[in-house]
């Protein structure tokens, strides 16, 4: 219990030298100074480490599989012997009943202590019946976990925001774990992104443990320093979309030329994201980089939007499915027709009294 | 009023004093400039070729928007000022008088002579009640939704910290649940002044023939004008 997480790093084989590089590593990513470095290395030396529990509701482990591709090989060394990840039902050696008591060993034994990392969401219909872990709904073993736990990480948009299981008509109901009624009030970091970016989710696990605080975070929960600014903020075609030079068809010269998106239906100017900053696999491109839009994958609903490839978006208020030049275009072809009407029958009513205008 | 109301006469009366009337054209005139620009910034024109550093056009239009947002806030802000400083008619479509039976009245009798089932229009000097409704419901509501999302969106660009960040887009954003939705709303309401528009222009023009007063020549040099001698029918005191 008082094994720090320099302690566990050097068990699990790290050089003093790596170790240090970590932390300028981190401090980097995390967008703070220099001085820093040494600050996350002495915290590093001294606290105890925070265990991490790790749940899996409704989910498609995209999250995982990105977290474990990180992109500096230290890094991700570094937070997988940083989290106990002592459950974690995709990577964990345990199974069966033994797994399930790991649940119940860290929630009595770090009461209060540890980070409940949530991948994926319950489903609430039917009891929560469309997602069991080891016998019980989901949304059980999730409230569970909450109720002892020092803060909750809604990993991906799944947990975030409901993602692809709760697009309409969402017949399991399945809901972002801030929307789950009864869940014990904890404080929620979002980490949104269909998968979010390995490195945006190691470097908010890595401010957690050493600052034992919650990073910064926007009035929609998520981290600041990741996602303040949108995709089209920083993207490198930005020049062509102020210029107005944009790809037509997917095969046209302006595509080959690499020009801006926009017609294709990007979503970069309206998705928070660190896409075009921090970009993917060790940073070597990123959707837009691939000649492909950006689907806005870490905002709120983005399945229910409409197509990926138009620029204006369907509005479903109404019950109908269209966009605002749609149902805009039409209300204006109905009032001018009306008008045209109206004008029509002024003329024929002047026309049959003649006395009118003498008034 | 009450002496106006029944000093019946058909001397002209000045009602739309100078600020009303500049502010009426210059907000006629950003209202078109931002509905082309705004259009055009949703689904842009024809691409150019050649090198990035060639052109600006998307640039261009985008700064006419945004300048024109600024003008229109900063117009209706004046506008706001002169319904406190200037005359009774000023304050007419920022405070109509929704509780006065008489109002409402107004306003079925002006429903009805657009159904053709009156033979006559009643008497204003003022916008008549049914104006002052559209107005205040579609177009001045309307106007300020656009500029809250409007900068709502903008604040989005100049990013956190920027006082258009603070001041709508902090708020705006999560009330709309995220900026697709923020853009679609702020294009729809787009729509909503198109048509307000279009009946304005249309009754506009159609009152000026029809109407017991004058129209068009009122909003151009603030004087109204009546066709008969009869009493009008506006509330007491607008
Ligand atoms: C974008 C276009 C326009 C908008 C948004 C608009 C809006 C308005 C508003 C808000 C008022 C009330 C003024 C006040 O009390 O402060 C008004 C009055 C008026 N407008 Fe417009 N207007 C537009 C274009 C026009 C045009 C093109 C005409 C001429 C055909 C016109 C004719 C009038 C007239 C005659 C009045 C006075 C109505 C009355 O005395 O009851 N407007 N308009
Ligand atoms: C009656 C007034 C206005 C009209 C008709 C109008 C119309 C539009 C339209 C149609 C769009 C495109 C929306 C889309 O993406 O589908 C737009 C975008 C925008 N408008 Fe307005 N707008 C108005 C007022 C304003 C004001 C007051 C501001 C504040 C400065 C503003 C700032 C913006 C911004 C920042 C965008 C986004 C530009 C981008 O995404 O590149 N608008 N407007
Ligand atoms: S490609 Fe997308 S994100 Fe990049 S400038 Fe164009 S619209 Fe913006
Ligand atoms: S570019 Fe857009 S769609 Fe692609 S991963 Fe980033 S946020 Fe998601």
């Amino acid at each position: 219990m008082t094994e720090t997480f320099y302690d566990v790093m050097r068990r699990q084989g790290i050089t003093r030298r790596s170790f240090l590089k970590f932390c300028s590593l981190t401090a980097a990513s995390l967008g703070l100074a220099p001085a820093f470095a040494p600050k996350i290395a002495h915290a590093m030396e001294t606290k105890p480490r925070i265990p991490v529990l790790w749940l899996h509701g409704l989910e498609c482990t995209c999250c995982s599989e990105s977290f474990i591709r990180s992109g500096h090989p230290l890094a991700k060394d570094v937070i997988l012997s940083m989290l106990s990840l002592d459950y974690d039902d995709t990577i964990m050696a345990a199974a069966g009943h033994n797994a399930e008591a790991i649940v119940t060993e860290i929630v009595e034994k770090y009461k209060g202590n540890y980070i409940l990392a949530v991948e994926g969401n319950p489903p609430l219909a039917e009891d929560g019946m469309y997602c069991i872990i080891g016998g019980k709904p989901f949304v059980e073993q999730l409230k569970y976990a909450a109720e002892s736990c020092k803060a909750i990480i809604s990993w991906g948009s799944c947990a975030s925001w409901g993602c692809v299981q709760a697009a309409k008509p969402n017949p399991t109901r399945a809901t972002p774990v801030h929307k789950v009624p009864g869940l014990a009030n904890k404080p929620i970091i979002k980490v949104p992104g269909c998968p979010p970016i390995a490195e945006v989710m190691t470097a908010v696990v890595a401010y957690l443990l050493t600052f034992e605080k919650l990073p910064t975070l926007d009035r929609q929960g998520r981290p600041q320093m990741f996602y303040s600014q949108r995709i089209h903020d920083k993207c490198y075609r930005r020049p062509h979309f102020d210029a107005g030079q944009f790809v037509e068809h997917w095969d046209d010269e302006a595509a080959r030329q690499g020009h801006c998106l926009y017609k294709m239906g990007c979503k970069g100017p309206t998705t928070y994201n660190a896409c075009s900053t921090v970009r993917w696999n060790e940073g070597v491109s990123f959707p837009i980089q691939s000649g492909h839009g950006c689907i806005g994958c870490s905002e709120d609903g983005f399945w229910d939007k409409g197509s990926f490839y138009e620029r204006l978006t369907d509005i479903n208020q109404f019950g109908i499915e269209a966009n605002a030049d749609a149902v805009g275009g039409t209300a204006a072809a109905l009032v001018g027709a009306g008008i045209a009407a109206h004008a029509g029958l002024t003329a024929l009513n002047r026309a049959k009294q003649p006395g009118a205008e003498k008034q | 009023m009450t002496e106006l109301t029944s000093a019946a006469s058909t001397a002209p009366i000045y009602v739309y004093e100078k600020p009303v009337r500049l502010w009426h054209s210059l907000n006629a005139l950003l209202i078109v400039v931002l509905s082309v620009t705004g259009y055009l910034i949703a689904d842009p024109l024809a691409s150019l070729k050649g090198e990035a550093s060639e052109h600006f056009l998307m640039g261009y239009i985008r700064f006419v928007h945004f300048s024109a947002g600024y003008l229109i806030a900063i117009a209706l802000l004046f506008r706001l000022y002169w319904a406190y400083a200037g005359n009774e008619h000023a304050r007419q479509i920022f405070l109509p008088p929704l509780l006065k039976a008489h109002f409402w009245q107004g306003v079925f009798h002006e429903v009805l002579w657009y159904l053709f089932l009156v033979k006559e229009p009643r008497k204003y000097i003022g916008h008549n009640p049914l104006a002052i409704l559209a107005m205040h419901f579609v177009f001045v509501w309307g106007v300020l939704f656009m500029i809250v999302t409007g900068f709502a969106l903008y604040g989005e660009g100049a990013g956190q910290g920027s006082w258009q960040h603070t001041l709508f887009s902090s708020w705006v954003l999560p009330l709309f649940g995220s900026s697709q939705s923020l853009h679609s709303w702020h294009h729809l309401f787009m729509w909503l002044i198109i048509c307000f528009v279009l009946v304005h222009i249309y009754v506009a023009l159609r009152e000026d023939k029809l109407s017991r007063q004058s129209m068009l020549s009122t909003i151009v040099t603030g004087w109204r004008t009546f066709k008969d001698v009869r009493p009008v029918d506006d509330e007491s005191g607008a």
